[in-house]
């Protein structure tokens, strides 16, 4: 039903949508995104690598919330949160977010819910190297915007 | 014994390591431990935009309980998103 992980190795996001889908067989939604490192071939600026930090005590933890909240808020089937950790490469899958549910709405909306959570206030720093120089992320002000559409209304 | 300090994202940059283990003789507050560090990185871990996390547990904003050894004080800075 639930399944959350954190995962430090590269991962096939077809090789773990269609087990658990085939696990939930009930579905009649599924509904899924996958983030990847932008590929930027072709700039002098691009990214060569990113590094995804993270904080075991609160991590998994806030990861693990933050499917239950979704869980609580729709009738999911089925809810998949993957999250790289460590060192990727452009073109590498960092997160692959997957919900079931009987109809499509759910699924669509928690995917996005989740996603916009996991952008904004998952325990994540990240780091990125351009022209050989590492440099830290900063929260973006799009991320904080995107997770005020779910804020309920007075 | 001691006191397991955690620095998370730049402050690992800032601190030049990711852990620092400090012994202590008796409970503390927070800013007696600071005081311990170099100014720079105690100048960066006490910043408005460092969230601390005592044991696994985020602390409420102005929240000052005493460390003592044996206690993970985790400094966090503003994410940065998955």
């Amino acid at each position: 039903m639930r399944d959350v992980r954190l995962l430090t190795a590269p991962f096939d996001p077809n090789a773990e949508i269609d087990p658990f889908a085939r696990a939930h067989p009930q579905a009649g939604a599924i509904a899924s995104f996958v983030g990847k490192v932008r590929p930027e071939a072709g700039s002098d600026d691009a990214v060569e690598a990113l590094e995804l930090s993270h904080y075991p005590p609160l991590t998994l933890p806030g990861m693990e919330a933050l499917a239950d909240a979704a869980l609580r808020r729709w009738p999911l089937l089925g809810l998949l949160v993957l999250h790289r950790t460590g060192l990727l490469y452009p073109g590498e899958p960092i997160v692959l977010v997957s919900a079931l549910s009987s109809h499509r709405r759910a699924a669509f909306e928690a995917t996005d819910f989740v996603m916009d959570h996991l952008k904004s206030e998952s325990w994540f720093w990240k780091r990125e190297k351009r022209g050989g120089q590492w440099r830290w992320i900063e929260p973006r002000d799009e991320d904080r915007a995107d997770l005020s559409r779910w804020q309920v209304g007075p | 014994m001691a006191l397991k300090l955690v620095f998370l994202g730049r402050l690992e940059d800032v601190a030049g390591m990711a852990e620092l283990l400090l012994p202590l003789a008796a409970p503390q507050p927070l800013a007696a431990v600071l005081a311990q560090l170099p100014g720079d990185l105690a100048q960066a871990l006490s910043g408005p935009k460092v969230k601390l996390a005592l044991n696994g547990a985020v602390l409420t904003a102005g929240a000052a309980p005493p460390l003592a050894n044996g206690d993970e004080l985790a400094f966090l800075p503003p994410v940065s998103g998955g």
